[in-house]
């Protein structure tokens, strides 16, 4: 018993250079500042990518070769005193400097411009798109986060095993599957329906549009959410199975399990209440990197179920190309992933004292 | 022994995070679902009345904007024409031009005077009469604000004056003669909404609804990329639509819109490719149709780029600057094969710039002088023009180099790649060899832009009045600067062209313009920079128990959409499987739940006992081991 204890705290109390026993105040103090400074660093260092990606996303878009008003234009009426105002209304006309300290000026007061092929602000469409993005992608993180664990830890437990070697070959399948072709999959079999199969689901849209309110539209959003949350979940969850499982597998012999076994423990609390909570570590960093992917979207499921989220957007911002609009959203993508990984930064000292030390 | 906090190991923290994370995440997304969802997508939702019928159709291209004086696509100006009135409008017979807003017309002498006589008695869907005013006020807005001029400046800018002298009279002064006076794309708006809007330029009419307009068709609700819904009006002049809502909906994939159709969520789907032709032209409940085309087809020379100025820039092969390589490449095409082979048949050959559908204004050349497949005559051309043969087949320049040619398509299109192919076959025969690239349409047209090409693969889309795709060809559509954008399709500059295009554009007799337009072709043709390859037909399909019967532009073999007027949906007849609109969300779960759902259940249910069988096992085993 005291051993089970012993282990668990000892790694950690000695890592914390204190422990339990009880610091002399002069050493808080210092560990406290030390804390401080460590996270003003990461604050600095996040500060700095940003200022960084806000310059390069500028400069990146303007490297993609087209003409925004040759591309809107084509194919339509248009005569050429229509094409020079649309380049001045763009402000494409002008020198490039020029273009990039309106850029620059636009962003100090959080104005990210105006899309060219929506007229609309970048920062409205933003708003606009991101609810149904974070709804969809959300879901399928929450549900590919728990299945992958779940899994991975029955694999990693028993390696090698019938369940490890069907489960992990599924998941890596479904892995390399390409998005886009198992979402059309699902919607030829699950949506339209084959051989005497009833389609069950929408094949697409995020609700039916027939105006419905309340709890009846949450409803409808949720059933045309059941393909592409089954889509986003297949071709993800396996990284959180395969971290999981890993880690799991290192956890295996050490000793503070034997010690659990020889207490009595069923081998289900052995895995439970001492294996997971010390192999859960490493999938934290990789659920606060997918946080940061959460906002940004899937372009390919978005497309293929026609969702209309921050995905699509981009997609559509891409053919234009459509500057202001690829711009914004580079840089609210660019800053998700930045501050997510400075949660995971501040958070993880919080959770592994080994890092506190270091 | 074991003090109580040793009971939870100190790592927790990590298990704690990850449940608490997720448990964030979906109580967040349940707050979303309810809320901003829910709140964002019915704005005033109006109640549904019984059986409503529904035409749904499904649509790809995202919204520019909604106000008539910035909208360009093609989605934006059809919806348009279903809810504002022009003042005239085109059959759907032979898309000649008949009555709209306006019901007759009639020039000055001199034909710089034009008078209206504005429809009585219509109303805007807010009650408040139409009247010339309005007509009056939406062109006098194009003519003195250049943001109001952004979509359809080009019907404007030879304009002097709009004026309403009454009610019911509408007055343009032009400087000089203009040959569109019955083509004016241009929606009539309603003075008492519009004279409110400050900035033209930013506002894009998409956020109260319903849109106040005078079509057959009222605008009720739109969410960009998700749909776009329209009532029918009551009492619309020509007669109310037969359905009770047209709702676009928004498929951004092509290959899941047609899986909507075959499962009966939409009713139409249009721009299909051959291969899905193909596979809908079979199933039963589905009419697909192949209709006559819109557009042109065509592989462009470069003929050296200029600018307005006449300055010269990009690397357009000097090669082809010489008529005898240019009619070479025209011999030494197989019109017929082409069309075969890469549209599967479905396109038409081609060689006058406008396609046959627009009778009055198609040409092709007669027999006797058409440059059809003669690879013979193509190898006697480039023999003539010096370019011999050389060891390995391939034609040598006067300074020695291969002649080489560089074609451009979309990568975007597969027609583009088959066509392609075949194409520098052929050429390759005759002795010219083609680096083929295919790229990103924006890529393209910065290539295109820069006068960096040979050849190109182009194609435009034809209205029923030619005036904008002839203009496209003249020297002032030239860029004003090098590498600027411009609104030429591909730097041709003939005086003689040009000549024939102005007295075209101020022709009043409709038979001297055909004949104008005609030698224009004719001249193209001939010049041979802008090969018209083929004419690709249009293919589409609907739910013949959606939809009993709908009109088709032209009448005979014409298409449904996009059409010039509103004549599909407006005409269109509901079968008795016509989507009922009065179903709400759930009536499709629940229906589906009563036949295919209880496989679902079923399936749960498996899931959920398979589970639990394992747990005991699990449970058992790891007692056992413990004994």
């Amino acid at each position: 018993m005291a051993a089970t204890s012993a282990t668990t705290d000892t790694v950690a109390a000695a890592a914390a250079g204190g422990g339990p026993a009880g610091p002399s105040a002069r050493r808080r103090w210092t560990g406290a500042l030390d804390g401080a400074l460590t996270v003003g660093r990461r604050l600095a260092g996040a500060a700095v990518s940003l200022l960084a990606v806000s310059v390069t996303g500028f400069f990146l878009f303007r490297v993609i070769p087209g003409d925004p008003v040759r591309t809107m234009t084509r194919g339509q009426a248009t005569s050429a005193a229509q094409i020079a105002q649309l380049t001045k209304e763009f402000g494409l006309g002008e020198p490039l400097p020029r273009q990039f300290l309106r850029y620059l000026g636009g962003l100090l007061h959080g104005d990210l411009g105006l899309s060219y092929q929506y007229r609309t602000p970048v920062s409205e469409l933003i708003a606009r798109h991101i609810g149904p993005t974070v709804l969809l992608v959300g879901t399928a993180l929450a549900i590919a986060v728990a299945l992958g664990l779940g899994l991975g830890t029955r694999a990693g437990w028993r390696p090698g095993g019938a369940g490890d070697r069907i489960g992990t070959g599924i998941a890596l399948t479904l892995w390399s599957v390409p998005t886009f072709w198992l979402g059309l999959l699902l919607i030829v079999g699950l949506a339209v329906g084959v051989r005497g199969l009833p389609g069950l689901f929408p094949t697409g849209g995020l609700d039916s549009g027939d105006g419905a309110t309340g709890w009846a539209h949450a409803g409808d959003v949720a059933y045309h959410m059941v393909l592409p949350v089954t889509t986003l979940v297949a071709v993800t969850y396996a990284q959180f199975l395969l971290v999981m499982r890993s880690s799991l597998l290192d956890e295996r012999g050490a000793d503070y399990l034997t010690t659990a076994r020889a207490k009595g423990l069923r081998d289900d609390l052995v895995r439970r209440r001492h294996a997971v909570p010390n192999a859960i570590l490493p999938t934290v960093t990789l659920i606060f990197v997918n946080l940061g992917e959460v906002v940004a979207g899937q372009i390919l499921v978005e497309t293929v179920f026609s969702w209309p989220g921050l995905g699509s957007l981009f997609y559509e911002a891409l053919r234009v190309p459509d500057l202001p609009l690829l711009q914004g959203l580079f840089l609210f993508f660019a800053a998700a992933v930045i501050l997510a990984n400075l949660a995971a930064d501040l958070v993880y000292p919080l959770l592994d004292p080994r890092v506190r030390a270091g | 022994m074991t003090p109580p906090a040793a009971r939870r190991p100190r790592t927790a923290p990590a298990v704690a995070l990850v449940t608490a994370l997720v448990t964030a995440l979906v109580t967040a997304l349940v707050t979303a679902l309810t809320g901003a969802v829910a709140g964002a997508a019915a704005p005033a939702a109006p109640s549904h009345p019984a059986h409503r019928r529904v035409l749904t159709v499904a649509v790809a291209q995202t919204v520019d904007s909604l106000s008539p004086f910035t909208a360009q696509r093609v989605i934006s100006t059809s919806i348009h024409r279903m809810i504002y009135e022009y003042l005239t409008n085109y059959s759907a017979k032979d898309a000649s031009v008949i009555p709209g807003l306006a019901t007759s017309w009639q020039a000055s002498p001199s034909g710089l005077t034009w008078r209206y006589t504005i429809r009585s008695g219509e109303r805007w869907s807010d009650g408040v009469p139409v009247t010339a005013h309005d007509a009056a006020f939406t062109f006098s807005k194009m003519i003195s604000d250049p943001a109001a001029a952004t979509a359809n400046g080009n019907f404007t800018a030879n304009f002097a004056s709009a004026t309403a002298p009454d009610d019911r009279t509408l007055l343009i002064r032009l400087k000089r003669p203009q040959a569109t006076m019955l083509a004016l794309d241009v929606p009539i708006v309603p003075e008492h909404i519009w004279k409110n809007v400050r900035d033209y330029a930013s506002f894009n009419n998409d956020q109260s609804f319903p849109i106040v307009g005078d079509g057959p068709f009222v605008l009720t609700r739109y969410q960009p990329d998700q749909y776009i819904r329209l009532d029918a009006a009551r009492h619309y002049w020509r007669g109310s639509p037969r359905f009770d809502e047209v709702l676009f909906r928004y498929y951004k994939d092509q290959d899941a819109a047609v899986e909507a159709l075959r499962k009966g969520e939409v009713s139409f789907v249009s721009g299909l490719t051959p291969a899905q032709y193909d596979s809908l032209r079979h199933t039963p409940g589905i009419t697909a149709d192949l209709a006559s085309a819109k557009r042109f087809f065509a592989l462009a020379m470069n003929p050296g780029a200029s600018a307005l100025d006449g300055q010269r820039f990009g690397d357009g092969n000097p090669a082809l600057r010489d008529p005898r390589v240019r009619r070479a490449v025209q011999y030494a095409i197989d019109r017929e094969r082409l069309v075969e082979k890469a549209t599967q048949g479905y396109a038409v050959p081609g060689a006058g710039y406008l396609p046959p559908r627009y009778r009055t204004y198609h040409w092709a050349p007669d027999p006797a002088h058409a440059m059809g497949y003669d690879p013979a005559r193509a190898e006697a051309l480039l023999d003539s023009a010096g370019y011999r043969r050389g060891p390995d087949g391939i034609r040598r320049t006067p300074r020695g180099g291969p002649l080489t040619l560089r074609l451009l398509g979309h990568n975007t299109d597969p027609q583009d790649q088959r066509a392609g192919e075949y194409i520098a076959g052929w050429l390759r025969k005759a002795g010219i060899q083609v680096d083929q690239s295919y790229v990103d349409p924006s890529t393209l047209a910065a290539r295109e832009q820069a006068g960096d090409y040979d050849l190109a693969f182009d194609g435009w889309a034809v209205n029923p009045d030619p005036d904008y795709v002839l203009s496209i060809q003249t020297c002032a559509a030239r860029p004003q600067t090098p590498r600027s954008a411009g609104a030429t399709d591909d730097f041709l500059c003939d005086p003689a062209y040009d000549r024939l295009y102005r007295q075209q554009s101020e022709e009043y007799d409709p038979a001297r313009r055909a004949a104008l337009v005609q030698r224009m072709q004719q001249r193209l043709y001939e010049d041979g920079y802008l090969d018209v390859l083929y004419y690709p037909a249009v293919l589409e399909a609907y739910r013949s128990d959606q939809i009993a019967s709908i009109q088709r532009q032209p009448l005979n073999g014409g298409n449904i959409y996009p059409q010039d007027g509103y004549w599909s949906w407006w005409s269109a007849v509901p079968g008795s499987g016509a989507a009922d609109g009065a179903a709400g969300p759930w009536a499709g779960l629940t229906g589906k739940l009563g036949t295919g759902g209880g496989l679902g259940l079923v399936f749960a249910a498996v899931i959920l006992l398979g589970g639990l069988a394992a747990r005991t096992v699990r449970r058992r085993r790891t007692r056992d081991e413990r004994e």
